[in-house]
């Protein structure tokens, strides 16, 4: 039995690792792909060489993020049968066919066309590439349709049956299961988080740029752009995390409780809990610091109004709190650190000062990384709150699990944390390379020649051009002094 | 024929792209030692860069078409393989991050070229274990996998797993037999006939071995009625085999990789033949792991809409790409 704990413990660790470190990749690429498309049609439609220098500035990085969103994607789509094959067995014909979709609508479309994305500029003309380029993004985007929309049945599961062999059946309509009703609030926030997690990187990358030469036309350019979506998706971004909190305490009042740390009901106005260390044991926030009746406020619109908390809840059914507690936290003042950028960043524009703002572009360049703090600390709240079931009130996550020994998950685990630290930090440390170098004018892309995707002449060849690409000496001097 | 039957052609048709198209490009990874360090590599590689994350979609499509039509099925073999599917999965990592790593880190390009090297090997091997794990039977109790984490390791599954090695070396070198010319294509020709060779040997020894695996596989092969529909199969291997080896000799550039893909094409013919109905043997048919009628037709209409286009446009792809690689790039 013990031996079996052991392995069900290993195996959510190890499903939790590998999906976090998947989901930073499309966190980025989703944004990064949408980023590019708009680069392009901005050099289509106005031919100012500044967006086609950033286009492929950006492309580079993209290339590197996308193979790292791959791979790891590949693991994920094995993990539920590696490690959760009773759930497989039994919510595959629910959840298997929108996998499915997945794979059919979204992965073919980004695989198909990324290589004419990245390579083929010159062989398909301007238009054809654009498609391309739009392409991935759109692809980008399904994906997440997709896959959000399997793990929000998971959450509110809707419109199955039970079968006689224990398995989920579908219902008459597949709407019922790919609409289930945490679903679209799901989607909006998770991708508006992907904008908001690329945004952030490319306005750090343009303030780190600006800080060092502000009369940059590359680095002023995207960090403008970045700034723009700061200012305007942070506060959709934090009205729509609203919404999906009242959805969640419709749906999963349990979770919310935990979130705001409510341990005892309040018949009469809940208070907002700010910060605090949650004592489980004790089943109180110690230290707390709160405001009086505003939990209620938010969570139901009404100062007085009552407010169930986890002492209506069987402790087996109960989420563990401390976790929620603090990776609530994490994000909601992430979201609002966002929203103090996006509004400085209007101040600064209003008086026509954007890109003489140290102090700004310093800040910037700390919340560059940002976005994926949040995103993470996101889903640990979502994930960790629907404990201990993982299709919400019908399947106990420790009832889904695979037969495998505990050694066996337990090796597994470990070659995984070794090989993604190694390789995907290396990956990511190319990523900050190539971000360390200044966009210029005729930037290179990645061009197909015999030397590999070298660095070639753009549209408008920079006076210092070699084709050798990054193997030769001469691509130094435009490294940046540190 | 009814939907069960259906999705089965399907899984193994996304099966089949997989091994073939993904297979030429992990064929290639398990030769790139033999190519020489600079032109010969990167010629080899820039061959399959602009395709091979479009060949590896089929291998999601197979795993996730396998959860999706046969959950039962996906349920039992992946816990039954457990190691391999790791290995399989951390060797896919090495050799993907490869194709983008090895241009930005010039300093360790020979280290990328060995973990795309490892990468592919140790993917391949795996794939090919994990197919004879299945033929040699997994053990089931109830609707989950009752064996040990260590059954899958058998003389068989590693004939198995050289048999799918070589077959990928043979789809690599014929492949670059068609993009690349002068000495690189050389080489190919001449690592190809010994991969051919190799190929055909291995497949001769499992179809053999498959016979006296279990009664029921041998039945298949040697009673009739079956045997009047199976027998043409080794028949015409053999014959393919033998344009292959005369084809690999010859001067022509895409007749080897055409029949190498007749040969996998065979070889998957006659595992069909082998291991039908069953989709886990030897207890699990494909009836007893089919999902509902209602999952089938659901996915069924995504199908029929979009694996026309997936193909189209993936040919388009390669249309953008096609002709020989040469010293500077495409011409
Ligand atoms: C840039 C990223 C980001 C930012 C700034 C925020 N969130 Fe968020 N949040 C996510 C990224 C995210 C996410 C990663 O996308 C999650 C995980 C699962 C999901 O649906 O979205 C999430 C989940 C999530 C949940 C859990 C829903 C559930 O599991 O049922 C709630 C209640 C909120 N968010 C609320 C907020 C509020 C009130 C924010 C205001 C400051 C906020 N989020 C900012
Ligand atoms: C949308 C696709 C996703 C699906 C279908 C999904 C599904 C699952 C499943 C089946 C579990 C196992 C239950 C368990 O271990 O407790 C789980 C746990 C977990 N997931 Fe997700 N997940 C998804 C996305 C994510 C993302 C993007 C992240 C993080 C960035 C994440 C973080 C976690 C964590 C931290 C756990 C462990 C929770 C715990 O065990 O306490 N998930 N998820
Ligand atoms: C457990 C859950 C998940 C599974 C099984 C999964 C599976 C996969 C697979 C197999 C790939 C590779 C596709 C290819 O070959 O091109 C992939 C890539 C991708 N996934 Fe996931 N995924 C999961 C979670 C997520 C989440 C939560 C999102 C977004 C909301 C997401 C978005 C993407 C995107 C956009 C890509 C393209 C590659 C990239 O952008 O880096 N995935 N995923």
């Amino acid at each position: 039995m013990l031996e079996n704990l052991d392995a069900l413990l290993l195996a959510r660790i190890q499903f939790a690792f590998t999906v976090s470190f998947h989901f930073f990749f499309p966190a980025f690429s989703i944004g990064l792909a949408s980023y590019l498309a708009v680069l392009e049609a901005l050099w289509l439609k106005t031919g100012k060489s500044v967006y086609h220098d950033l286009f492929k500035y950006w492309i580079k990085i993209f290339a590197i993020a996308f193979a790292m969103g791959v791979v790891s994607g590949i693991v994920m789509s094995y993990q539920f049968g590696t490690n959760w094959s009773v759930f497989s067995d039994k919510a595959g014909p629910v959840i298997g066919p929108l996998m499915a979709y997945e794979v059919l609508t979204a992965f073919f479309l980004e695989a198909g066309f990324l290589g004419v994305m990245l390579f083929g500029m010159e062989k398909v003309g301007k238009k054809l590439h654009f498609a391309a380029t739009l392409m991935v993004a759109l692809g980008t985007f399904v994906s997440a349709f997709w896959i959000l929309s399997v793990n929000s049945w998971m959450q509110t599961p809707t419109g199955y049956e039970i079968g006689a062999n224990g398995q989920f059946l579908p219902g008459p309509s597949w709407w019922d299961i790919v609409f289930n009703p945490s679903f679209p609030y799901r989607l909006v926030h998770t991708v508006m988080a992907a904008y908001l997690t690329t945004a952030f990187v490319v306005g750090a990358v343009g303030a780190w740029h600006l800080l060092k030469d502000r009369a940059n036309p590359h680095a002023r350019t995207m960090f403008s752009m970045a700034m723009w979506m700061a200012a305007i998706v942070t506060p959709l971004q934090i009205f729509a995390g609203d919404m999906h909190g009242l959805n969640t305490l419709e749906h999963q009042p349990a979770k919310v409780m935990a979130m705001e740390g409510h341990y005892q009901s309040h018949p009469d106005g809940a208070p907002l809990i700010l910060f605090g260390i949650p004592d489980s044991d004790a089943k109180t926030i110690r230290y707390a610091i709160e405001i009086p009746k505003a939990s209620s406020l938010i969570l139901k619109h009404d100062l007085n109004a009552p407010l169930a908390g986890l002492d209506t809840i069987p402790d087996d059914q109960e989420p563990p709190v401390g976790m929620l507690f603090w990776s609530f936290r994490i994000m909601v003042g992430i979201g609002f650190a966002m929203l103090g950028i996006g509004l400085w960043s209007l101040w600064g524009r209003a008086r026509g000062r954007l890109f003489d703002m140290p102090w700004l572009h310093r800040a910037a360049v700390l919340m560059g990384p940002s976005g994926f703090a949040a995103v993470l600390a996101g889903w640990i709240t979502t994930e960790v709150g629907r404990q201990p079931y993982v299709i919400y009130g019908l399947l106990r996550t420790a009832d889904a699990a695979s037969p495998l020994d505990a050694p066996a998950v337990a090796a597994s685990l470990l070659a995984f944390i070794l090989v993604y630290f190694a390789v995907f930090g290396i990956g990511v440390w190319y990523i900050l390379k190539l971000m360390g170098k200044a966009p210029h004018a005729g930037e290179h892309g990645i061009e197909y020649s015999d030397v590999g995707p070298i660095r070639t002449a753009g549209i408008t060849p920079g006076p210092t051009q070699n084709p050798g690409g990054e193997t030769l000496p001469s691509a130094k001097p435009e490294k940046e002094p540190a | 024929m009814d939907l069960t039957v259906i999705w089965a052609f399907i899984i193994a048709f996304a099966i089949f792209a997989y091994v073939v198209m993904d297979g030429f490009d992990l064929g290639i990874g398990i030769l790139f030692p033999t190519f020489r360090v600079g032109k010969g590599r990167n010629r080899a590689m820039n061959s399959i860069a602009p395709v091979w994350d479009g060949n590896e979609t089929w291998l999601v499509l197979g795993g996730g078409g396998l959860f999706a039509a046969f959950p039962l099925a996906y349920a039992v073999i992946l816990p039954a393989t457990y190691p391999l599917i790791i290995a399989m999965l951390l060797g896919l990592v090495f050799r993907g991050v490869a194709f983008e790593y090895r241009w930005r880190d010039p300093a360790h390009e020979k280290f990328w070229d060995m973990a795309f090297f490892g990468g592919s090997l140790v993917a391949a091997m795996s794939q090919g274990m994990i197919l004879g794990a299945l033929l040699q039977g997994i053990d089931v109790e109830g609707r989950a996998y009752a064996g040990s984490w260590w059954d899958w390791l058998t003389p068989y599954t590693f004939l198995t797993g050289l048999g799918t090695v070589a077959g990928y070396a043979l789809l690599g070198s014929t492949w670059l037999i068609w993009k690349l010319d002068g000495g690189v294509q050389a080489h190919a020709r001449y690592v190809a006939l010994r991969a051919a060779i190799a190929t055909i040997v291995l497949m001769g020894a499992v179809s053999l071995y498959n016979i006296t695996l279990n009664a029921e596989y041998a039945a298949h092969w040697l009673t009739a009625p079956e045997i009047y529909y199976a027998a043409p199969v080794p028949v015409i291997t053999a014959l393919v085999a033998i344009a292959l080896i005369r084809a690999i000799r010859g001067t022509g550039n895409s007749a080897p990789f055409w029949l190498a893909l007749a040969l996998f094409f065979l070889g998957m013919a006659g595992l069909g033949v082998t291991i039908w109905p069953f989709v886990v043997p030897p207890g699990i048919t494909i009836w007893d792991a089919a999902a509902p009628e209602r999952s089938q037709v659901f996915m069924l209409v995504g199908v029929a809409l979009t694996l026309p286009l997936i193909i189209g446009y993936t040919a388009w792809a390669y249309w953008v790409f096609r002709g020989k690689v040469g010293e500077e790039g495409y011409h």
